[in-house]
């Protein structure tokens, strides 16, 4: 389990329970999370689950693979050092506390 | 990979096989349930697909059929919530060798393009194409979709019958499609011409096997050459050719490979926009009301955008082939079998979308449609698609009362490409 400390594309903060194994981008979703599209249901394939991870919450939450890479490229709003999506990423305690902030997805 | 159709053909290439069974004549709701074969293009030409669904849906919603001598044995999901599931599965469900119920094979060789390789092949070499279609480069893209609209719809004639298809849906999306290959483009209709010979049975077009083998020869020679000129350090040009020539995933591709990717990327970006272009037309002269909606509010257009790609579905079904044994629905599905995600189908799942049937341009979930699958093969060009079609929209308003489609419009026989040969249309500009 992990808390997550979201901010959504309209600005409005939110504290998601996340479940251990499940993705970031999926927690999200279920929680309605404003701004979290995911049209392609997490196959790193369309870059609507966007998030800029805050803090030094980046040391945790692991390395951007190829295929992330070239999509983070290819998201619809401004890409970041701290960009990620939200799909890659696996919850596990270890995300307990981290912050995110959901990129305009649109 | 031997799977079971090569075991099982007896089909004579130079003929078209029709079911004997699943007819455009027949009842879908009286037929047993082991003689619908859904791989039947007469039932999409004749619009009689939605009813097979329904029933399958209802009754059957993980459906066997192996009476089809040229594709063998093979299953069908009809469901939203299961093909979501088998979509995002590559683990399980391969794209290999092919996402089409028939295997792409040219003379005696598989054309191999990453729609149908599995990771890390598809990943590779999908990535080294993406940077063309991605929202950086869209919005470049943007202005020069709505010049050449602008264009096209106002050279329309007015108040006289035209081939919508001809002269706006299959002009936009191929020019479109010159601009993203940077091909010469006096010649784009050749692409046309090339997606056709493609996903058509010979036969259909009037063609024998050796006269098809020979057009696609001339599409791969077109393109080598291109592909060489482009191939060059430094090259950042940002069009599909030279992203493959300049990519170490994909730079050293053989010719088969070559033609593999180019007949994906060819067809991805025609058949596709070019049928949600010409259904959006009839479903708006069907739906009057609809219609209304939309001009009264132009902000409803990205919206009716994607109920217009969910209503027509302009690829049908893809297909996988399972890597292991599994159970869906209740069905045990053999390690190797082949089965089609009916995405026609599960866009008109009662259980997920309200009043499935209707066209609702402003319906709760509408961008939640399957047309452009989901996973790691989800439609890398929807923006584009979704652009051209939201531009198309806007400057149809500034000019036109309405279009009013005039007589049935002429469909394509086919199970997997969901299309709108001719379609006559009458231009009503605004007072
Ligand atoms: S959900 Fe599509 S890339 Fe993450």
């Amino acid at each position: 389990m992990a808390k997550i400390y979201v901010t959504d594309a309209s600005g409005t903060d939110q504290v998601v329970d996340a479940s251990n194994g499940d993705s970031l981008m999926n927690a999200l979703l279920e929680a309605g999370v404003d701004g979290m599209l995911a049209d392609c249901g997490g196959g790193c394939a369309c870059a609507t689950c966007h998030c800029y991870i805050e803090g030094d919450g980046m040391s945790l939450v692991g390395e951007v693979n190829a295929i992330e890479n070239v999509m983070l490229d290819s998201a619809a709003s401004e890409r970041r050092e701290n960009s990620r999506l939200s799909c890659q990423i696996d919850i596990s305690d270890a995300l307990d506390g981290l912050t995110v902030t959901v990129a305009e997805n649109g | 990979m031997d799977n079971a159709a090569d075991q099982n053909v007896e089909a004579n290439p130079e003929e078209f096989y029709r079911s004997p069974t699943t007819t455009p004549e027949a009842d879908p709701w009286a037929l047993a349930l082991e003689d619908i074969d859904l791989a039947t293009g007469s039932i999409f030409q004749a619009q009689k697909h939605h009813e097979y669904f329904k029933r399958l849906r209802q009754e059957n919603p993980v459906h066997y059929h192996d009476k089809n001598p040229e594709i063998g044995p093979y299953w069908s999901l009809t469901r939203y919530e299961d093909i979501m599931a088998v979509d995002s599965d590559f683990e399980r469900f391969s794209s290999e060798p092919s996402i089409a119920l028939y295997d792409e094979v040219l003379g005696e060789e598989r054309a191999p393009m990453f729609i149908a390789m599995d990771p890390p092949k598809h990943n590779e070499q999908r990535g080294a194409v993406t940077p063309a279609v991605g929202p950086v480069r869209l919005k470049d893209l943007d202005k020069l979709i709505r010049e050449r609209t602008v264009e096209v719809l106002d050279e329309l004639p007015v108040g006289t019958p035209f081939n919508w298809v001809d002269k706006v849906s299959i002009e936009l999306t191929t020019r479109m499609l010159a601009t993203l290959f940077d091909f010469p483009f006096e010649d784009r209709r050749k692409l046309t011409y090339w997606s056709e010979v493609i996903t058509t049975p010979p036969i259909l077009m009037g063609l024998t096997i050796e006269e098809r083998l020979n057009h696609l020869g001339e599409c791969l020679q077109t393109f080598t050459s291109l592909f060489h000129e482009r191939k060059f350090e430094g090259n950042e040009s940002q069009d599909f050719i030279s992203l493959l020539a300049n990519n170490p995933a994909t730079a050293d591709m053989n010719g088969v490979e070559l033609l593999g990717n180019l007949m994906l990327l060819i067809v991805g970006g025609n058949d596709t926009t070019r049928n949600s272009m010409s259904a959006g037309v009839m479903f708006m002269h069907d739906n009057p009301a609809e219609f209304q909606k939309v001009k009264d509010n132009e902000a409803l257009i990205p919206s009716a955008v994607s109920e217009i790609i969910r209503y027509q579905t302009p690829l049908s079904y893809m297909r996988r082939t399972a890597k292991e044994d599994v159970e869906i629905g209740g069905k045990q599905i053999k390690k190797g079998d082949k089965i089609a995600m009916w995405y026609a189908s599960g866009n008109r799942d009662e259980s997920f979308f309200e009043d499935a049937d209707k066209f609702i341009i402003d319906r709760a979930n509408v961008r939640r449609h399957m047309a452009f699958g989901f996973g790691i093969h989800r439609c890398m060009g929807n923006r584009v698609a979704e652009a051209q079609l939201r531009i198309v929209w806007e400057e149809i308003l500034k000019r036109f009362e309405r279009l009013e489609v005039v007589g049935e419009p002429e469909r394509v026989e086919h199970s997997f490409v969901h299309g709108i040969k001719d379609m006559q249309v009458i231009a009503h500009p605004r007072q």
